[in-house]
């Protein structure tokens, strides 16, 4: 796999905006209405990587981390600043054709559905766009519907159906003309459970049959390990890891967490010899363990402390990000 | 080919559900309609270089030419970039200048049945304005008010592009549209104009979008050249333009929004 050429080459992929800057009070409207004031904003600064094709990556950062930027230069849409991209062999700025049709970008929380007509309306317009064949079209409207299980939505406005419907509906609006590389910009955004798992298992049957690389954002920590088995992690602009979920956890928890059922309830204070805690509720704790201290610690608790039940896991992955966002660079 | 008839049908449809709308639409472009009926009693008088008749058949063509002219893309492409629905366009491989045009040409078969009805509705108030045309002038007339819509789409598509620096290119639109008021004929025959200020407007593109076209499917003695070289050289020129700061404002495109 490393041998081959990348799919997806980032080098240096850096961009910055300019934006306006404006006091609140009067006077602030004022001197902004004569006289603008400039500051710039590092959206991306010189991130680096390479995506082998038939990978699914996640993209993991907070609000305003640049993720949707880099997407944004991955696709075409966004100039870089400095730094270059090359997508399924071609510069994406330059958005020639046969670029974009060889890719699609999934938006949660935008749609390009017609929203009055039915969905079937906004595949025939794309399969047009994209030149699909009036056979090929109609060949994977049934397959990929199937898949998603909206068979019998595809006749409907779209203003009538539900979110997660929606959101099938528009991957496949998406997905029609076959791309090879898939940005999909947290496409389970606002969907309930099953919707959510229904789009994640769509996403990894996709991959395994035809093979398409897929670059996913996702605030839903669980589609991020459900389908990546690599990472990029990206915080204020800049790339902070880059490598398998299981070392993520490695390089930013240096923590085991320690489940515990006692057999009658005790103190907050009686654990803070342990590690930190976490959850106190009635017989049940979480207990946060530096991994070094683990053994030494789990042996202290088992003689010390009346235990009925003890479990020793991974801390929640959500924790374990939230950890690396709200720390800041310098100590990252 | 294929790509042509889609995109129409699909539009056509989406255009239909907002029936209602379209006849407001039509409604709303029955000005020269009440301009008739000002010039066609001012006429009666006489000393005007047009009769009370021919008055009535210019304001009737220049209703359609207008109807058949209506071009909205400045608003599209504005609400396109604030919502960042832009970048969708930009996605698929099909330039934004086309999509936009066919949507504008699906609307204007949507609109045709009330403008005929409009037409008759027309005839029946104003019987004066019924006439036999000329088929020769009339099927010129037909080819100029196609590069009419053609040319007002481009130069609108143009003040489309300035969305990329200001976000409100609709404002500038707005002064546009003050011009072409006055000078395109809508509001008065160009012969009624002052000789110099007539002989300034024909400079421009406006007297081009409708009082041309107009003129001659009413059947008016009307000189084609040099106007007709002078609109092809305005519709080059925006069009050329139109290409130019699409090309800079992808540069600057941030995708806000989206």
């Amino acid at each position: 796999m490393a041998g081959a050429s990348p799919i997806v080459l980032a080098e240096d992929l850096t961009r910055h905006y300019r934006v306006a800057r404006k006091e609140e009070t009067l006077l602030g409207t004022l001197r902004h209405f004569f006289r603008r004031q400039y500051h710039t904003i590092r959206a991306v600064e010189g991130v680096s990587f390479r995506i082998h094709p038939g990978e699914v990556v996640g993209f993991l950062g907070p609000n305003g981390a640049g993720k949707t930027t880099t997407l944004k230069m991955l696709t075409g849409l966004v100039h870089p600043t400095r730094g270059r991209a090359l997508v399924a062999g071609h510069v994406p700025q330059r958005r020639e054709k046969a670029f974009l049709k060889k890719i699609t970008l999934v938006m949660g929380n935008k749609q390009q559905l017609i929203w009055d007509l039915p969905a079937m309306d906004s595949f025939r317009l794309n399969a047009a766009i994209y030149e699909v064949p009036e056979g090929e079209f109609r060949k994977r409207v049934l397959e990929l519907s199937e898949m998603l299980g909206i068979l019998d939505k595809l006749h409907q406005p779209v203003r009538k159906l539900s979110l997660g419907e929606r959101m099938k509906a528009e991957l496949l609006a998406a997905l029609l003309h076959r791309p090879e590389v898939l940005f999909l910009d947290e496409p389970t955004l606002g969907l309930d459970v099953n919707a959510q798992v229904a789009v994640r298992e769509f996403i990894r049957e996709y991959n395994r049959r035809y093979g398409a690389t897929v670059l996913l954002t996702s605030h839903y920590m669980a589609d991020i390990a459900a389908l990546c088995p690599r990472v990029l992690v990206i915080h204020q602009g800049r790339l902070l890891y880059d490598g398998a979920l299981e070392g993520l956890l490695d390089r930013f928890a240096p923590y085991r967490e320690v489940g515990l059922t006692l057999k009658r309830p005790l103190p907050r204070e009686a654990f803070l010899p342990f590690g930190e805690v976490r959850e106190l509720e009635g017989r049940e704790l979480r207990l946060l363990v530096p991994r070094e201290r683990l053994t030494e610690r789990v042996a202290e608790i088992l003689k010390r402390l009346p235990v009925e039940d003890l479990e020793v896991r991974d801390p929640p992955l959500e924790e374990v990000i939230a950890r690396v966002f709200k720390s800041p660079m310098e100590a990252l | 080919m294929r790509k042509a008839k889609t995109l129409l049908a699909v539009y056509l449809a989406y255009m239909l559900e907002y029936r209602a709308e379209l006849f407001l639409w039509a409604l709303a472009g029955l000005l020269p309609l009440i301009l008739l009926g000002v010039w066609t009693e001012a006429a009666r008088g006489g000393g005007f270089p047009l009769s009370s008749g021919e008055f009535a058949r210019y304001f009737l063509m220049v209703f359609l030419v207008r109807q058949a002219t209506v071009v909205w893309v400045v608003w599209e492409f504005e609400r396109d970039v604030v919502e960042g629905r832009l970048s969708f366009r930009l996605l698929r491989p099909l330039d934004p200048f086309l999509d936009h045009l066919a949507a504008h040409v699906a609307e204007r078969l949507a609109r045709l049945p009330f403008v005929v009805l409009l037409t008759l509705l027309f005839f029946y108030l104003f019987p004066e304005a019924r006439f036999t045309p000329e088929p020769g002038p009339f099927l010129l007339g037909l080819l100029l008010t196609l590069l009419a819509f053609l040319l007002r789409y481009t130069m609108q598509y143009t003040t489309a592009m300035l969305t990329f620096w200001t976000e409100r290119a609709t404002s500038v639109e707005e002064v546009f549209f003050l011009l072409y008021l006055f000078l395109s004929g809508t509001i008065a025959p160009l012969e009624v104009f002052p000789e110099p200020l007539r002989e300034l407007a024909l400079l421009t593109p406006f007297p081009y979008l409708v009082y041309l076209p107009a003129a001659l499917l009413a059947g008016q003695r009307v000189d084609l050249f040099p106007g007709l070289w002078i609109m092809l050289l305005w519709g080059v020129a925006f069009l050329l333009l139109a290409r130019l700061l699409f090309w800079l404002g992808l540069k600057r495109y941030s995708g806000q929004g989206a």
